[in-house]
């Protein structure tokens, strides 16, 4: 077997310097009846082309979408990662550490968390990011969490402009904690008032920004209400590339700031490993959930890095951490850090701009079928378009997958018991997307509708 | 350093320096050449663009390409060396899995896809789901938990959903071991439940008696590790898990230790009721520097209408995603632990190294994890000092009474270790005994590099027990960097590069 180095002979001689006279010896503290005597109804191991054959055989049952003209956004972006980046990642001094509790020989994998704590806080426009959390849902529900935890309060209001999957892993967490969550319905026009329903039980507001449904808020009017209650305004970010053109949640008055990051560096791969981004102000950072790297010094003087506020942490303050986790998204972290400084100030700009440009065109060309609404007032990289008021989108959707197009996500999909959304369709342009690609949507969608 | 070491560059030939990119940039500089996208149409941005720079560095790519290179050579990993960290299971990540991983039919696909166009992706879920069921024996399992705490966490609130339904809700202590994991106190606390500790026993066990004597009608359940964190096997675990259920408790098990057992038992015939595998341990996933992770997490029979969304089922011809409880009416899902449908890269690596073990491999490894940690446990006996007798499970478990009046501490022990090449163990965990030396070395090791491991650990107690005790101290003397100032960085936290 490839992955095991020992021969028969190697068991052999260590066995007999244990003293055991067999591999069965080693395991006598199991319970006689609890041993597997007989072999289990698997198959047996495979070489490398077997297994890869496998592989090739469930992908090829997928439609991926390098294959069709791509639109889905709803949380994950299809962005284009740099060659640098994969390659990089594959370093084996990346990928094969553990978490850095030995600073004298992690220096790398410490100075680059450090070095994306930085990118976050300066994307997010906070004072602090954390390590990253498991994904942008987690990191939201963490959020919520802090918020609680920072004003001693027991109740917190979410936005129906949440992403779907953001609000159901918040409303888990909070489920059995003495935290309460006020959901609001899906928000595809903007026009809930979030300000009215703050009062002096609130501890946040968690918004998502640009919203699930698309749309850009000028949140500053927001941030003054819940600084005026004494509660903390959450923001929620699902493609940071936004960031690049729109305003920061931290220039607009947020308290805590917490994305999805896979957009950079990472690629879709069907929504996992998420790399949750988690900013807060430097007031807050010691209630923060999640590993730190911090700066200091070695014996001699040299700038170097650590894990640092541990306190906070499961592995020592157990029952009264900030949080049980204990693993983050490292190498994910490590992808979106290194795509980010590949682009740069310059190219993330660019970057962004080009993803508005994309998106803006897409609208331009489908807001003149026949019957077709664009929902959203404002938007980034993704709108809501209503199909017309008999039209299902999830159907559309799947006229379209069958002529070989992946034209966004129905509302549907996320809300089963609001009929009123049945014909809205969420739809993503990135820099990925192609005029032609544009042009066979819409030549598809005249024709399905 | 000593003066000889001393250069203009601070470099010390492969031993480079390098600033943080934040020093490194060059305004103008850019590593991605993209379209120029020509005017903005600002009108549908809401009046929010950006006002100022994200003050961000700009590089080229050959510059960026160093960078993380010189960085990598200043980490150590599983790829370097040997990795005995017990507790975290530093196996070798085989490449293979990466490579699939990276096939577009798998990489290159959206959660939101529909379900027609993403069927061989539902069948790698499917195929997992399947192997972990039948190695644990178990009915149902969550794939969707991201990491090991967060499987604790999610089959935790499948006990207390369960016992809520039962209208058992007064259901709220949880009884944890002194040796657990400080994940498993963190993760109960997140489900409303309080903390109970349970004694061990002189033999590094969990005391059954007194185990008994905590039990009563407000037990949600135990946590127990097993192996346990000392690397034992719970003799007594069938009597645990009776006792458990007896009180109308769940018996939880933290399947950390998962690799020391799977092909030759089955967690099912143990008693156990939910546990999670971690995928980056137990089925050699990379750790990446920590994380990312996955935490799937088995279910018995009575907890499974209570896992989380979503998950694959049979469908006629096909598979299907259940992403709404209304779709399958028996089911009561406590909720939804993530975003999307769990940690799909990890999965495909996960199942091509199931794959390429088969049942038979992952039994020999298993065997031959354990075989490793009892070769090392039987070797270093009489050097070291090991508080419970053997045989051992995976990993072996050493007190720092060998260090006593030697000055030496297990922490510059392990800063020794260093200097010769090799990652330390795991140090003062677990709680249970004083200064703690927990050392894993995996199934991956071959005799050779375990000889040299023990000739050098030997050859280091001969030493501090010989009275070297400033010489350790200095340790680690080879490293990119020393000893850091933990405590500076606590007392005045610098978290970010500031201009």
């Amino acid at each position: 077997m490839r992955y095991l180095p020992h021969t028969d002979a190697d068991r052999q001689e260590m066995l007999a310097a244990i003293g055991a006279p067999d591999a069965e010896a080693l395991f006598r503290d199991v319970p006689a009846a609890a041993r597997l005597t007989k072999p289990l109804d698997l198959p047996g191991s495979q070489g490398e082309l077997e297994v890869e054959r496998a592989f090739q055989g469930m992908a090829r049952k997928n439609l991926s979408a390098g294959c069709a003209p791509f639109f889905i956004g709803a949380g994950i972006y299809r962005h284009h990662v740099p060659a640098a980046v994969d390659q990089l990642l594959l370093r084996g001094e990346f990928l094969t550490a553990y978490t850095p509790y030995q600073p004298e020989v992690s220096q790398g994998t410490l100075q680059a968390l450090f070095e994306f704590q930085t990118q976050v806080a300066l994307l997010t426009g906070m004072d602090a990011a954390n390590a990253s959390m498991y994904d942008g849902a987690t990191a939201c529900a963490e959020a919520a969490v802090m918020a609680a935890r920072v004003t001693k309060r027991h109740k917190v209001i979410l936005s129906g402009g949440l992403h779907p999957h953001f609000r159901a892993t918040t409303e888990t967490v909070l489920r059995y904690t003495e935290i309460t969550a006020e959901v609001l319905d899906p928000d595809p026009l903007g026009f809930e008032d979030l300000i009215g329903r703050i009062g002096p039980d609130i501890a946040g507001v968690v918004v998502q920004n640009p919203g699930f449904f698309g749309g850009i808020r000028d949140l500053r009017p927001l941030a003054e209400a819940c600084h005026q209650a004494g509660a903390l305004l959450v923001v929620a970010v699902t493609d940071p590339v936004s960031l690049g053109l729109i305003e920061s949640p931290g220039a607009m008055g947020a308290d805590i700031v917490v994305a999805e990051g896979q957009s950079l560096g990472m690629g879709m791969s069907f929504g996992g490993p998420g790399l949750g981004l988690f900013a807060t102000r430097d007031k807050y950072v010691r209630q923060m959930p999640g590993r730190l790297a911090g700066q200091t010094i070695d014996v001699d003087g040299r700038r170097g890095f650590v894990l640092t506020l541990s306190t906070r942490e499961q592995h020592i303050r157990r029952e009264k951490a900030t949080s049980n986790i204990c693993t983050n998204s490292g190498l994910c972290a490590l992808a979106f850090s290194m795509h980010l400084t590949l682009l740069g100030e310059t190219g993330l700009a660019r970057l962004a701009e080009l993803n508005h440009a994309k998106a803006v065109r897409l609208e331009t060309k489908l807001k003149r079928l026949k019957g077709v609404r664009v929902v959203s007032q404002s938007y980034f990289n993704e709108f809501a378009l209503r199909l017309g008021d008999e039209a299902d989108a999830a159907q559309v959707v799947e006229a379209l997958a069958a002529r070989g197009i992946l034209a966004g996500v129905p509302a549907s999909r996320f809300y089963p018991d609001y009929p009123e959304l049945a014909p809205v369709l969420l739809l993503a342009a990135t820099e990925t997307n192609t005029e032609a690609d544009i042009d066979a949507l819409v030549a598809a969608l005249e024709e399905v509708l | 350093m000593t003066e000889s070491q001393a250069t203009f560059s601070g470099n010390r030939g492969l031993m480079l320096e390098e600033a943080l990119i934040f020093e490194l940039g060059h305004p103008g500089r850019v590593a991605v050449d993209l379209p120029d996208p020509g005017p903005i149409d600002l009108d549908r941005l809401g009046g929010c663009r950006r006002a100022a720079p994200v003050g961000l560095p700009d590089l080229a790519e050959p510059q960026v390409v160093r960078h993380y290179t010189r960085l990598s050579q200043k980490n150590y990993g599983i790829d370097s060396g040997l990795y005995p960290l017990g507790s975290c299971t530093m196996k070798h990540n085989p490449r293979l899995s990466e490579k699939v991983a990276r096939l577009p039919g798998l990489a290159d696909l959206h959660p939101f896809q529909p379900q027609a166009t993403v069927q061989g992706a539902l069948e790698v879920i499917d195929s997992l789901a399947h192997w972990l069921k039948v190695l644990t024996g178990m009915p149902e399992v969550a794939m969707s938990p991201a990491a090991g705490a967060h499987g604790e966490w999610c089959g935790l609130m499948a006990i207390r959903a369960y016992h809520e339904a039962k209208g058992q809700g007064h259901r709220r202590r949880v009884l944890v071991p002194e040796s657990a994991h400080g994940t498993n106190p963190a993760s109960a606390a997140m489900c409303g439940f309080t903390v109970d500790p349970i004694p061990a026993k002189e033999n590094g066990r969990v005391d059954l008696d007194a185990l008994k004597a905590k039990l009563g009608d407000d037990v949600a359940c135990l946590m127990l590790t097993n192996p346990n964190t000392c690397g034992l096997f719970e003799t007594e675990i069938l009597e645990i898990a009776a006792a458990i259920h007896e009180a109308g408790a769940f018996f939880y098990c933290d399947g950390a230790n998962f690799n020391a057992i799977v092909g030759r038992v089955r967690i099912a015939d143990l008693g156990i009721d939910a546990m999670h595998i971690n995928l980056h341990k137990t089925f050699a996933t990379p750790h990446g520097g920590g994380g990312p992770g996955a935490g799937p997490t088995v279910l018995s029979a009575e907890l499974a209408p209570f896992a989380p969304l979503p998950f694959v089922v049979a469908d006629g011809a096909g598979l299907k995603l259940v992403e709404h409880a209304a779709e399958i009416p028996e089911s009561q899902p406590f909720g939804r632990v993530k975003g999307y449908h769990g940690q799909f890269g990890v999965f495909i690596r996960a199942l091509a190294y199931i794959l390429s073990m088969g049942a038979d491999g992952l039994r020999q490894a298993s065997t031959d994890a354990v075989l490793n940690a009892n070769y090392l446990l039987a070797r270093l006996a009489d050097q070291l000092s090991a508080p419970f007798a053997g045989p051992c499970m995976h990993e072996c478990l050493f007190d720092d009474s060998f260090l006593k009046d030697t000055g030496v501490t297990t922490l510059d022990f392990a800063k020794a270790l260093i200097d010769e090449g090799f990652h330390p163990m795991t140090m003062y965990f677990p709680l249970v005994v004083h200064g703690a030396l927990l050392m894993e070395p995996t199934e991956s090791e071959s005799k050779e590099t375990l000889d040299q491991f023990i000739a050098v650990v030997g050859g280091l107690a001969a030493k501090a027990k010989a009275g070297a005790a400033e010489d350790f101290k200095q340790s680690p003397r080879l490293t990119p960097r020393r000893r850091l100032d933990e405590t500076l960085a606590a007392r005045n936290p610098v978290l970010r590069w500031k201009a």
